[in-house]
């Protein structure tokens, strides 16, 4: 029998229910994610791929998002799983990066302090070892003075410090899959590349599963294996990224890619 | 490092901003002394008959009545500077004397009711913003608004006719019991307990609600930040979320307020140490301005704003010190 | 309007009337000394008993009510005209006048106004005129503030420029163009403020510092409920529960304007 995929997301929906109103945010969503795979899910914003992205985890607000479907992840089914029981996969064994590494990193902790915390937390570590432990993750992902990004507050850190900070946190305890939502809209050109070629690299290194989301598909032809697209909550093209490069063939992934073209012309020109 | 240089400068600053603001203090005293109507006859005839015509020089050779105005002024800062306010009219006595003598009981009750405020604000606050528009949301909402419109002295008189008379469950006046040089130490505590309760919860009322308010929509503020969600994703379990992630961000902006809430709670005490019979430095000031003993009132206007305004920069000054975003600023 | 606003003013509405009509109302003279009938407990004689001069607690309620609203509503309006005066000085002026007005306007709000406003009971007589202008003049910094936020808001905005282009000076600016903005924010301080101002009158006169003997105000006829504590609820309940209504009514007025800003 051939071996399930690492995450196999089926039918998945997500409903947002407020008092008189109900939003439908994803609708049949399914999708795999393999050992080592990278998938890119790409759409414009509003299109429902973070909702997606969150719901796999337990991490909408209970009261007002309604999932349905199945998400099994190694096997086990995520939705409907209680909370208490998916707090020992997230930061563990699916770890999550957003898109304003400011904003998602709390204010009055020091960066340290931050990583050391999910180490403590999943992997027993003391005090100082998981002090020590951040420090290393820091320099591997490329922060030239990890004492010292360790010791500063999210404010004193350019944006691209952040987000590898949070890459960082995110790898701590060597997760099977990394979702990455939006990781470098925030940032500008130079640093976004820079932060793509350090997950390739990372990725490469310590071996983890990528679910990338993005509204742009210039990063999708970078690192993607495979490529969804959503739009208005649906998945409306799910292919390899060579055949979707090669001949789209819904009419949103083809408005992605003239974007796109459009957007690479202006660059290179 | 660069932030502790930062922050000394920023204390230093904070610090030597006191002294224009000491200088308007003073200003301000001496303009209303200088507001009693004219002259000390004047003074005399119109405002109280009790002072005889040995006080009346007294009084004009205390604020030199006979000089020119910024004289008058010069000398009047050179002497408060070295915190000589002179002497009471009513005993004689150095007012420095009297108000150190009864400034620490004012100063521990305040500090009382601050702690208690903050005990019972916080958690009050948290609790309400886990379940915003829940029942113990809404009730805190609608007792809030009663608390404000009830004159706390009314409530005072309220509560000790009910604890006190009714009921003999407390004291209600002083801070000790007749006996108490006799009491054991845990009965001295004991009695102590039983006298401040009634005075410190009731000057404790507005401001429990008014915080319980600020820090419930400071933690609803803070449970809505990405670095939550982003706490969540990192798997720590909910009271983490809650009081290591949000808390801490939401309970800081608190120290500003409540160093804004200081002036009331201190201006109060003169009306709960004159309800209570509390010999403190408020009630001190209601006899002062009773007898119209200006030396005395003078002092503890000077000395009262001076503590209440260190207590602000203190209360500023910490929030800097907390906030890692603050400690870099200026 | 909504329900909010109209309990409110309904509430103040009907002590405002008590307190017009007051002559005609109140079954006593308020001042009137009955020493046959002293500490009387709430009968048909005396709707709400007397107090320890034998005078009727109704009566005084009624008249005390005209002493207590007209300070809080007086006192209110000193300190927003001033309040309105330098917060528009600070807002469209800027750098130094700003700069001074706010400081003036911090370090009031955290010193002690309580005891300021004592010292100056202390020099000065306690009329009812000085109690108004000394409460006005403790308390403009909250209008101040909001004048001045909401004009350095709209000091860039279009229709700024475009009266200043069709040749309106700087006063007809800031009264016609910009102020009516802040009318909103402004009643509703004013409103809260009434009650504050009637919270801190009874207090200074519950002290004996504030409207004199035998002119009543709610607050002074609290003066004697100490002594009576245990004998005679009536001078305790009746008077505070008066301010307590009053203050709720204004709270009410505020909180439904505010509502309807949005």
């Amino acid at each position: 029998m051939k071996e399930e995929p690492l995450l196999l997301v089926k039918d998945l929906n997500v409903v947002f229910r407020y008092p008189g109103k109900e939003i439908t945010a994803a609708r049949g969503v399914s999708f795999a994610v393999g050992r080592n795979e990278t998938l890119v899910m790409a759409g414009e914003s509003g299109s429902g791929k973070s909702v997606t992205a969150l719901s796999v985890c337990g991490l909408l607000p209970e009261q007002s998002a309604f999932v349905s479907g199945s998400a099994r992840f190694d096997g086990a089914e995520l939705i409907g799983m209680p909370q208490k029981r998916l707090r020992s996969f997230r930061g563990r064994r699916i770890a999550y990066i957003f898109q304003e590494p400011a904003s998602y990193l709390n204010p009055v902790y020091s960066i340290g302090e931050q990583i050391a915390e999910v180490i403590r937390l999943h992997r027993g570590a003391g005090r100082a070892a998981a002090w020590k432990e951040a420090e290393h993750l820091l320099e591997l992902s490329g922060i030239s003075c990890p004492q010292r990004a360790a010791r500063s507050y999210p404010h004193q850190l350019s944006g691209g410090m952040n987000q590898r900070a949070a890459i960082s946190m995110a790898l701590a305890c060597r997760p099977e899959l990394l979702i990455a939502d939006e990781p470098t809209t925030s940032l500008d050109m130079t640093t976004e590349a820079e932060i793509i070629k350090l997950l390739t690299r990372l990725k490469k290194e310590l071996g983890f599963s990528l679910l990338f989301i993005t509204h742009n598909l210039a990063i999708a032809e970078h690192i993607a294996d495979q490529v969804a697209v959503m739009f208005r909550g649906e998945l409306v093209e799910y292919r390899m990224k060579e055949e979707l490069f090669a001949s789209p063939e819904h009419a949103h992934t083809k408005e992605l890619l003239a974007a796109y073209e459009k957007v690479g012309r202006f660059i290179e020109g | 490092m660069v932030s502790e240089v930062i922050m000394k400068k920023y204390i230093l600053g904070r610090i030597l901003g006191i002294i224009p603001l000491l200088f308007g203090i003073s200003l301000l005293s001496f303009a209303v002394i200088n507001l009693a109507p004219g002259k000390p006859v004047a003074l005399e005839n119109s405002l109280n008959p009790r002072i005889s015509a040995q006080t009346l020089l007294r009084l004009q050779k205390l604020y030199e009545l006979d000089k020119p105005l910024h004289e008058r002024y010069w000398n009047w800062l050179k002497r408060a500077a070295v915190l000589d306010f002179g002497r009471s009219f009513g005993d004689n006595r150095p007012v420095m004397d009297k108000i150190a003598e009864r400034l620490p009981i004012t100063v521990a009750i305040n500090l009382l009711s601050l702690l208690l405020i903050l005990a019972a604000a916080i958690p009050l606050g948290v609790r309400c913003a886990l379940r915003p528009d829940g029942v113990l949301d809404k009730s805190l909402t609608a007792a809030m608004f009663f608390i404000f419109a009830v004159p706390t002295f009314w409530l005072a008189l309220l509560l000790m006719n009910f604890f006190g008379i009714t009921l003999r469950w407390l004291p209600v006046s002083g801070i000790t019991s007749l006996d108490y040089e006799y009491l054991s130490p845990t009965g001295k505590a004991a009695d102590l307990f039983r006298h401040l309760f009634l005075p410190v919860t009731v000057s404790s009322l507005g401001g429990i609600a008014a915080m319980a308010r600020y820090m419930r929509s400071s933690m609803i503020d803070a449970l809505a930040q990405p670095y939550i969600r982003m706490a969540r994703a990192k798997g720590l379990p909910e009271s983490s979320v809650l009081y290591k992630h949000a808390f801490r961000n939401a309970v800081m902006p608190l120290v500003t307020i409540l160093g804004l809430s200081l002036p009331g709670l201190v201006g109060g005490s003169v009306i709960f140490e004159s309800i209570f019979s509390i010999p403190g430095a408020g009630r001190l000031f209601y006899e002062a301005v009773m007898m119209r003993d200006y030396p005395l009132i003078m002092a503890e206007v000077v000395i009262v704003s001076l503590l209440t305004m260190s207590a602000n920069l203190l209360a500023d000054l910490s929030y800097a010190w907390i906030d890692p975003r603050l400690r870099d600023k200026r | 309007m909504n329900k909010t606003t109209l309990t409110g003013i309904c509430m103040v509405g009907i002590m405002a009337l008590a307190a017009l009509a007051a002559p005609w109302l109140s079954p006593c003279q308020p001042g009137q000394i009955d020493a046959g009938s002293i500490l009387c407990a709430p009968s048909s004689s005396h709707l709400l008993g007397t107090d320890s001069l034998g005078r009727d607690v109704l009566s005084r309620l009624i008249y005390g009510a005209r002493i207590s609203l007209s300070v809080g509503i007086i006192a209110v309006g000193i300190s927003t005209i001033l309040g309105v005066f330098f917060g528009a000085l600070a807002g469209f002026y800027g750098k130094a006048a700003d700069a001074l007005i706010m400081r003036v306007v911090d370090v009031l709000l955290c010193f002690p106004t309580f005891f300021l406003i004592l010292a100056a009971v202390a020099f000065l007589d306690s009329s009812i005129f000085n109690i108004m202008v000394i409460i006005g003049l403790t308390n403009w910094m909250g209008p101040a503030r909001l004048v001045r936020a909401e004009i350095m808001a709209l000091k860039e905005r279009e229709f700024v420029e475009a009266a200043r282009a069709c040749g309106a000076g700087n006063l007809r600016i800031i009264v016609r163009h910009m102020l009516p903005n802040a009318c909103g924010p402004l009643l509703v301080n004013a409103t809260l403020s009434v009650a504050g101002a009637i919270l801190l009158e009874s207090g200074l006169s519950f002290l004996g510092l504030g409207v004199q003997p035998p002119v009543p105000s709610w607050g002074n006829m609290l003066t004697e409920a100490k002594a009576t504590l245990g004998v005679a609820w009536w001078i305790t309940v009746f008077p505070g529960s008066a301010i307590f209504l009053a203050i709720i009514g204004f709270n009410f007025i505020a909180e439904g304007i505010r509502k309807d800003l949005g």
